[in-house]
């Protein structure tokens, strides 16, 4: 598939970065890899699987650090398990039960007792989502909850009229739990910021660091609804995108004030509370954010100021981290810190018996562990740290997390 | 940032300038030069691992990064190879993001060859990227094509566009750090164009000679030397024109360059772009091989770099810290100590109580106990036994080193080599299982003159079996013009002789770093010209200075006697064609030679007087047999034997003086045998006629406010200094 190679290409070559681009491109690549794959007569969601998780393991490897190719790699392959249950219910129990397994889509997320005759299939539709607190506590469904049964409920009312259909059926419902996947990527920041007024109050001072999208939408909508506030932004070296973020904020009309990273610990008691981004969060609740992050976060926890973590819920990622500071780190090069004709002469290796004394160090990013997040606001609210494995278990299918191992086995 | 720009760069691009016109690139996958030699008998340069990747697969990822939609890869030498590693890559795939086609000839021996070459087949239709497979770059191109295209809208002279990277020489060695020479530059600064290049620059002697037009026409201009060429270039398809209109012209640098600007009937123009934060350099010596390896282990090339770089079906390199790069399945004795910047491929075994740093290694290797590598390049496949010490030195594919060898500084092994139980390989050997081509070509333009060869031997070398070599080898054991390994028939490998450079010049080009001696040797020498020169500046020319139409400044510099290297070079010449003189060849001629050798170096009749007097001494010492005796007697012959030549040089009382200090310098420095007798050697000049009085007392005078130390001399002759004072008739008299 040409565009499978082009987007692993691109994502070698470090042309596409940004977990909310990766995310997207990935989705969309997943459609068209579901929407090529030839269905077989029987075990059509194995052969979707086996599909996806063939793309999903080289695109992960090209990129290795953008975390959020994996989370849809893996959400799709979720998708494509929960739609095979719900479709398989359907065609095991006849018409009858139907309506009844359509409502169960629903239930589903307020962990209702399942009394249908499915009892197989909602047995095993719980092993891929368990029940959590926080669905149990949360009364009404998710954003995304209601379209995404109608759209189940439209697939399967298909189910009716055309049994023979069954292949084609699966395939349709997965490609549109994929759309709304992608919707879901898309309007992911329009749902956090729903959320700022109840976070940001009259007459506060808040703090960030380098340039996130989420934060920025995130202040603009507590100024939308007339909260007046300042915003502190780190310039977030060495790429400095605190710069452009300000610039940004003063066009919105935010008093905002730039300082060095390095100010950071000097200012934070100025501070009521740290609002950032992250590249990915961990299932342990730990963030992998931009680099000079968790200065930050110590600075804010020693002064008690909390620390609020934005992001949609693509940055959700399932692993645990193990040894993050280095395997999900990427390395930059150093000329983003110093100028290579004013150095090159202290790396001339001719001159100093061969080794290099010289060594500069260009990380990405740095590891926030999760004890030192106060808060982390997603598209479906605010959470605690301890309480991210729940969160991710709601998207995420316990089989899927392991994708290498999987493939090449199956192979 | 720039990966910001590289973004861009796809998607900003005009769109319909595009669909006209798709950027194409000429990459040239031959060198056309020895200095990887010997190991480009059997393989490419452009295929050479570069910390574990083919230095092509850099070259054409950056090409893929900018854009280029067609590649024209010309090979030449080996283009079997080239063109077979090309098929197995992704990159002759159609997903590569290019297309690229390979142009083959077995007749081009040099860039302007290839050009021309390119030229007959028609395929250039814009501008083009003009590149050699050895460069590895991470810049972005959008912004000098546009500049590029802009200037070449506004005046269609414009013929190029040449990148430059900043980079500060060395000041000791005045080399880069790529090993390159020193490049000189002048650049206007308005428009970048670019006035002078001159790749052989050197500054030690302080001086640049420079058009006269070149400053009249010029309001302003840069001269510098702290600029890197970085041998990439944006280029008109009128390049290809020039190429075949002069078909002289073959090195890119030296004849097209300089050519088009010294030659203003063409009046084309080449306009410079320099680059900032990006990476750009190539592996034209063993020494930018070894400086490019370490940049890309500490990531200026980002992301070209092993742990991003595509790896094909070869399992990706992970960085750990201190910027170790480690295959995933490579086997480590717990007890090796991996120190940092060092690279390990895939499959490699290293045992107990090794210890490897500042270095790469291939896949597959095997390496034994008890092993110190640092600063070396080992390539895949090679086989190092027990307690073998290793330092900065290249390896290739398929050598085996038996117990306890040991490679000094500068090594480079060949292809499959073998080296015999505890075996010491010299520093800066070059061992090959291929005979070293007999006709060594002393001209100095020997990259063309040899190329000739280089092509005809790799058809013969494809046909030669391993068995066929190996068989060769216990033949040619006592061949006379490569040695043998030591060790009989452990070791399996002839030793090339040092060639082009000599000796004398390997570390400048060498994967070892400088000797420190060599250091030590260049400081002594810096600090003497220091010395010298009373001003002590650095350079005569500022590493970056605006020059505003004012050659003087430049010009003086060189008259101030800064050129120390030329005059002991001048006395070199003298003393030798004073032997000669010594040997019969008759006076006048002898005279008309250290005459036609003074103008040629340029030095003034006083210290050519010095020399002459120099190598008269000199040969005194040689005719006393270093006896103290005799070398009184022995000097006032020599001074007898030379009166003629000596009178002729020693016109007036300037050069007189010079003569005595330079008599004083060597008694302090170099014939301290003469410093007891240096007042009768003075009083012999005198009795000679060849120094007179007023020139003695001269030189009294002018040593009367010098240090005690310098008095040494005057103090000894004070005898005879006074009897010249007192009695100035008598000596008349005398007579």
């Amino acid at each position: 598939m040409p565009d499978v190679s082009d987007f692993i290409l691109k994502l070698q070559r470090r042309r596409i970065e940004g977990s909310h681009a990766t995310a997207r491109q990935t989705a969309e690549l997943l459609r068209s890899v579901v929407s090529q794959t030839r269905m077989p007569y029987t075990n059509q969601a194995a052969a979707l699987l086996d599909a996806v998780r063939a793309v999903g393991e080289q695109l992960i490897a090209a990129n290795p650090v953008e975390l959020a190719v994996g989370n849809i790699v893996r959400r799709v392959l979720h998708i494509i398990r929960e739609e095979d249950l719900s479709s398989s219910a359907v065609s095991f129990e006849g018409l009858m039960i139907s309506e009844k397994s359509d409502d169960e889509d629903d239930a589903d997320h307020k962990g209702g007792p399942v009394l249908s005759a499915a009892a197989v299939a909602a047995a095993a539709r719980s092993t891929l989502r368990p029940r959590s607190l926080q669905t149990l506590l949360e009364d009404g469904p998710l954003p995304a909850a209601p379209s995404k049964s109608s759209s189940a409920g439209d697939s399967e009312g298909k189910s009716k009229s055309d049994k023979s259909a069954v292949g084609k059926r699966l395939k349709h419902s997965v490609i549109e739990a994929i759309n709304l996947l992608i919707e879901e990527i898309d309007d992911c920041y329009e749902d956090i910021s729903e959320q700022a007024v109840e976070h940001i109050h009259q007459n506060e001072v808040i703090l960030t660091l380098g340039r996130s999208k989420t934060v920025k939408e995130f202040l603009y909508a507590a100024k939308q609804k007339n909260r007046s506030f300042r915003v502190f932004v780190a310039e977030g070296a060495p790429r400095y995108q605190g710069h452009v973020l300000a610039k940004e904020l003063i066009q919105k009309g935010l008093e905002t004030t730039v300082i060095t990273d390095s100010a950071i610990f000097a200012m934070i008691s100025r501070v009521n509370m740290v609002i950032v981004g992250a590249h990915a969060i961990m299932a342990n609740g730990g963030v992998i954010a931009p680099v000079g992050m968790n200065m930050l976060a110590l600075a804010a926890q020693r002064h008690a100021v909390p620390f609020v973590v934005v992001a949609g819920s693509h940055k959700l990622c399932p692993l645990y981290p193990h040894n993050p500071e280095v395997l999900l780190n990427e390395l930059k090069s150093p000329s983003d810190l110093i100028d290579f004709g004013e150095f090159s002469d202290c790396m001339d290796f001719g001159a100093h018996g061969g080794a290099p004394l010289m060594h500069v160090v260009n990380p990405t990013f740095d590891y926030v562990p999760p004890n030192l997040v106060s808060l982390f606001i997603t598209d479906t609210g605010g959470h605690n740290a301890a309480h991210m494995y729940k969160l991710i278990a709601d998207y995420y299918s316990a089989d899927d997390l392991v994708i290498k191992r999987k493939s090449t086995s199956s192979n | 940032m720039a990966q910001k720009k590289g973004g861009k760069s796809a998607a900003s691009d005009d769109p319909e300038e595009l669909a006209r016109m798709p950027l194409q690139a000429v990459l040239l996958a031959d060198t056309f030069n020895l200095k990887f030699r010997p190991i480009t008998l059997e393989r490419p340069k452009v295929l050479l691992p570069l910390v574990n990747t083919p230095m092509i697969d850099y070259t054409l990822a950056w090409l893929v990064s900018v854009g280029v939609e067609e590649v024209f890869l010309f090979c030449c030498a080996h283009a079997e190879q080239v063109k077979e590693y090309i098929g197995n890559s992704h990159w002759g795939q159609s997903h590569a993001g290019f297309s690229i086609t390979t142009i083959e000839s077995n007749f081009s021996m040099s860039a302007g060859d290839a050009l021309r070459f390119i030229e007959g087949k028609n395929v250039i239709r814009g501008d083009f990227i003009l590149i050699t497979g050895d460069t590895i770059s991470n810049m972005s191109l959008t912004e000098a094509l546009q500049a590029h295209k802009d200037r070449r809208k506004k005046d269609p002279d414009t013929v190029m566009t040449m990148f430059v990277k900043r980079s500060k020489p060395m000041p000791l060695t005045h080399q880069t750090r790529l090993g390159n020479d020193e490049i000189m530059m002048a650049i206007d600064p308005e428009t970048k164009q670019l006035l002078y290049y001159e790749d052989r620059f050197d500054s030690s002697k302080r001086a640049v000679t420079l058009d006269k037009s070149l400053l009249a026409d010029n309001a302003s201009l840069y001269l510098r030397t702290d600029l890197e060429d970085c041998c990439i270039d944006i280029c008109s398809p009128e390049v290809l024109t020039i190429f075949l209109d002069n078909f002289d012209y073959q090195h890119l640098r030296r004849h097209f360059v300089k050519g088009l600007l010294h030659d203003d009937i063409m009046g084309k123009k080449i306009y410079t772009h320099e680059i900032d934060s990006s990476y750009t350099a190539r592996v034209d010596n063993y020494r930018s091989y070894d400086t490019i390896s370490k940049d890309i282990i500490q990531r200026w090339s980002f992301p070209l770099v092993p742990d991003v770089l595509y790896a094909g079906n070869r399992a990706q390199m992970r960085l750990q810290r201190e910027g170790i790069y480690k295959a995933p399945d490579v086997t480590l004795s717990p007890s090796v100590r991996i120190g940092a910047f060092t690279a390990i491929g895939s499959g490699t075994i290293i045992g107990e109580n090794s210890s490897v740093s500042n270095s790469v290694i291939g896949e597959l290797c095997t390496i034994g106990r008890n092993v110190s590598i640092d600063g070396c390049y080992i390539w895949d496949s090679v086989t190092i036994e027990d307690g073998c010490r290793l330092s900065h030195s290249i390896v290739c594919d398929g050598v085996h080193l038996h117990t306890g060898a040991t490679l000094e500084p500068g090594v480079i092994l060949s292809f499959k080599v073998e080296v015999g139980q505890n075996i010491t390989v010299p520093a800066y050997s070059k061992v090959s299982l291929l005979p070293q081509p007999s006709k060594q070509d002393s001209d100095e333009e020997l990259e063309y003159a040899d190329t000739n060869s280089g092509v005809i031997d790799s058809p013969s070398i494809a046909s030669i079996s391993p068995a066929n070599i190996e068989h060769d080898h216990v033949s040619s054991f006592d061949t006379e013009q490569s040695v043998l390994l030591e060790g009989g028939l452990s070791g399996v490998g002839y030793i090339w002789t040092s060639c082009e450079t000599g000796n004398e010049e390997e570390w400048r080009y060498s994967v070892a770093p400088i000797p420190v001696e060599k250091l030590k040797e260049f400081y002594a020498k810096m600090f003497d010209e220091d010395e010298s020169s009373s001003d002590g500046e650095q350079t005569g020319i500022t590493h970056s200075g605006e020059l505003i139409s004012e050659s003087k400044s430049t010009d003086f510099d060189d008259s101030d006697g800064e050129y120390k290297g030329d005059v002991s070079k001048f006395e070199k010449e003298v003393e030798e064609t004073f032997e000669r003189a010594l040997g019969g060849v008759a006076e006048e001629n002898v005279q008309l030679e250290i005459n036609s050798l003074r103008m040629s170096f340029n030095v003034t009749h006083a210290e050519c007087a010095g020399a002459v007097f120099q190598s008269v001494i000199k040969s005194a010492i040689i005719a006393s047999n270093s006896s103290k005796s005799n070398l009184l007697k022995a000097t006032i012959d020599a001074i007898e034997r030379s009166k003629g030549l000596l009178s002729y040089f020693i016109t007036n009382v300037d050069e007189e003086i010079e003569v005595i200090l330079k008599f004083e310098e060597m008694c302090m420095e170099i014939t301290r045998e003469f410093a007891p007798i240096f007042s009768s050697v003075l009083h012999q000049l005198y009795d000679k006629e060849v120094i007179t009085e007023d020139a003695i007392l001269k030189w009294e005078s002018e040593k009367a406010d010098a240090d005690e130390s310098d008095k040494v001399f005057v103090k000894q002759s004070e005898a005879f200094l006074k009897w010249l004072k007192e009695a100035p008739e008598e000596d008349d008299e005398d007579e």
